[in-house]
Formats: C-alpha cells, structure tokens, sequence
C-alpha cells in the first residue's frame, strides 16, 4: 500500500458526495437529453454485470461453491427475491456446498 | 414540530429492512477490508463518509493495488455516476420549503435504496423522513463493517467464504428483476458479463487495473447502448 488511506477515502468521498449534491443544488429540471439519459439508464446494469462476473467465480473457497451461489443468485433474482433474501441464500448454498464438496 | 418529529420517525420505520440488508452486506466489506489491510476505524470511516457499496469494494481493490488517486476519482466517478439521475429525480420531489441545507443533508444518503424508498413515497417528499431512513440505514452499515472488520478473524473460514458472495448477490438481485422479459436489458448485461470475462483472460487486457476495466466496459457498452436503442421513459432502477 503505498497511498495515504485517508487521502484514498477522502478523493471517493469527495467524489461520492459531489455526484449526488451536484444535481440536487443545480437540476431542478428533468434531464432532457435522450442520450445522456439512456447513458445513465444502462451505466448502473453495464458496471454490475462487470463486476460481478467472472469475479464471482474465484470469490468463494472453490469454482462449485460459487457456480451454486451464483446460480442460487439468478435463480432468487428471477423469482424477485429482494436483495436481502437473495443475498442471504447465495451465501447459504455456498456455505452447504462447501460442506458436501 | 409535528411535521418533522412524524416523517422522521416514518422514515426510521422504513429504514429498518434497509439497515438489515446493509449489515450483512457491510459485514462482508468489513472482511474484505480487514483484509486489503484496512484498521476497523479506517474501515468504519471509509463506510460512514461513502455510503457506497460497489464503489467501497471497488475502493478496497484500488487500494490494495495501490492505484493512483486520478484512477480513484475516475472509478468512484463511473461506478456512482447513477446517484446523479436519482439526485436529479428526487430535486423534483422536495417540498417547496425544503432549502439549501435540507439538499446538502439529503445528497449525503442518495443510496439506491434509500432512493428507491423515498422517490416511491406518495407525494411531495419532507427531508426529514430521508433523515430517518439516513439514521439507521447508515447505522446498520456503519456497525455492520465495525463487526465484519473485528470479528472477521474469529468467524469460520467457511463462513468468510460463503458471505463473499453477499455482494455478487445483491448485484444479481438490482440487475435481473428489471432484465425479466426485457431482450434488450438481458442482452447488455450478457454482453457486459461475458466482455468482462474477455478482459479478465486475453493476455494484453488482463493487465488493466479492475478500476479502469469498470470505466472502460461501461463507457463503452453503456455508450453504445444508449447509441443504439435510446430510452424513452425515465426508468430509476440502480
């Protein structure tokens, strides 16, 4: 580690922070602009589906665990579970296939 | 003082499923934190000022491959850009006595979830219900990284492994609801995925930092994609 934490935490913080106040001091309108619109629209699915996989594949203990938490996962998500509720069964069917595996 | 002691307590009320599902997501944070080398106060304090589950991990492994603060603001800036169109829609939804303080309190907690409560509440929004669901959503995720960070180490390696994937399937569950039935939705995010697996493989591009793969794939993808099928209708899904 060779930056300063605090520096680290303070430039996402600052970052963070300015992203949500900008628009609530300054945009009283709604976004017209079809583009920048559907820009933001896709951005949040593009940079989760990004990070999520394959990175979820080498998260657990090994490669079966986390196949059956992922697909635990899309299977819950599918169905509608709420974030919680399925957050909470892909860690416990990692946990029960780690214990048969 | 009845029309801010009542929307706060709503809010707190409201709050409650909010702060559960923080804990078991920052408890995993904590984990990965204490791991990337964080103490639990720096961790703590990383959760209490970000409020930012992607963006926090996302943090942990810049940090950990000591990445340059420039490539920080970038990743913090691409992976929260979406906070912008909720800050956007929920201007809209102040009450016309909320002033200048009230929207700089209110920017610090544009969380998707607590967004997704409070746009969705009938009527004109009062600050003080977003303070309520501000004061213990961020508690929950404040105590939640506390007891990942310092009892990381006494939980069963099972159980660190299995709460890994916390995160991933909590990134499931915001993705594939809104994807259901929609070809469109369930194209980019295969798409993205399967890119992403590209990345990760193809000898020169596995190099990226994980920071500037995320800016790289969602420009791009997400760029294309507004590109080629514009959205009509203003959707809020983060």
């Amino acid at each position: 580690m060779r930056g300063n934490i605090y520096l680290y935490i303070l430039v996402m913080a600052g970052v963070t922070y300015l992203i949500r106040l900008i628009p609530l001091i300054f945009m009283r309108k709604e976004i017209r602009n079809v583009y920048l619109k559907s820009f933001l629209y896709y951005v949040p699915y593009v940079t989760l589906a990004v990070m999520t996989f394959p990175a979820i594949l080498s998260a657990t203990a090994n490669l079966w665990s986390a196949l059956a938490g992922f697909g635990t996962a899309l299977i819950l998500a599918y169905r509608g579970g709420s974030l919680f509720k399925v957050s909470i069964m892909a860690c416990l069917s990692v946990f029960i296939v780690e214990l048969m595996v | 003082m009845s029309n801010k002691i009542i929307p706060w307590k709503n809010g707190i009320k409201d709050g409650i499923p909010i702060a559960l599902g923080y804990f078991a997501v920052s408890f995993t944070f904590g984990i990965v934190a204490k791991k990337a080398g964080l103490t639990p106060f720096q961790a703590v304090f990383m959760s209490a000022f970000n409020l930012t589950s992607a963006g926090q991990f996302g943090a942990l492994a810049l940090i950990g491959t000591s990445a340059t603060y420039l490539e920080m603001a970038l990743t913090q800036l691409i992976i929260n850009l979406r906070y912008c169109l909720m800050s956007c829609s929920l201007s809209q939804k102040f009450e016309a006595g909320a002033g200048w303080p009230h929207r700089f309190m209110v920017a610090f907690g544009v969380t998707d979830e607590i967004f997704g409560v409070s746009v969705c509440k009938e009527g004109k929004l009062n600050p003080f219900y977003n303070y309520g669901l501000m004061s213990v959503s961020i508690a929950g995720w404040m105590l939640g990284t506390f007891c990942g960070v310092v009892s990381g180490e006494i939980l069963p390696a099972r159980i660190i492994s299995a709460l890994s994937v916390a995160l991933y399937g909590m990134f499931i569950a915001v993705i594939v609801p809104p994807a259901k039935g929609n070809k469109l939705l369930t194209g980019i995010i295969i798409s993205s995925m399967l890119l992403s697996l590209l990345f990760a493989q193809l000898p020169i591009l596995s190099q990226i930092s994980q920071g500037f793969k995320i800016i790289i794939l969602t420009v791009a993808i997400a760029g294309i994609a507004a590109l080629l099928f514009p959205v009509k209708e203003a959707a809020h899904e983060g």
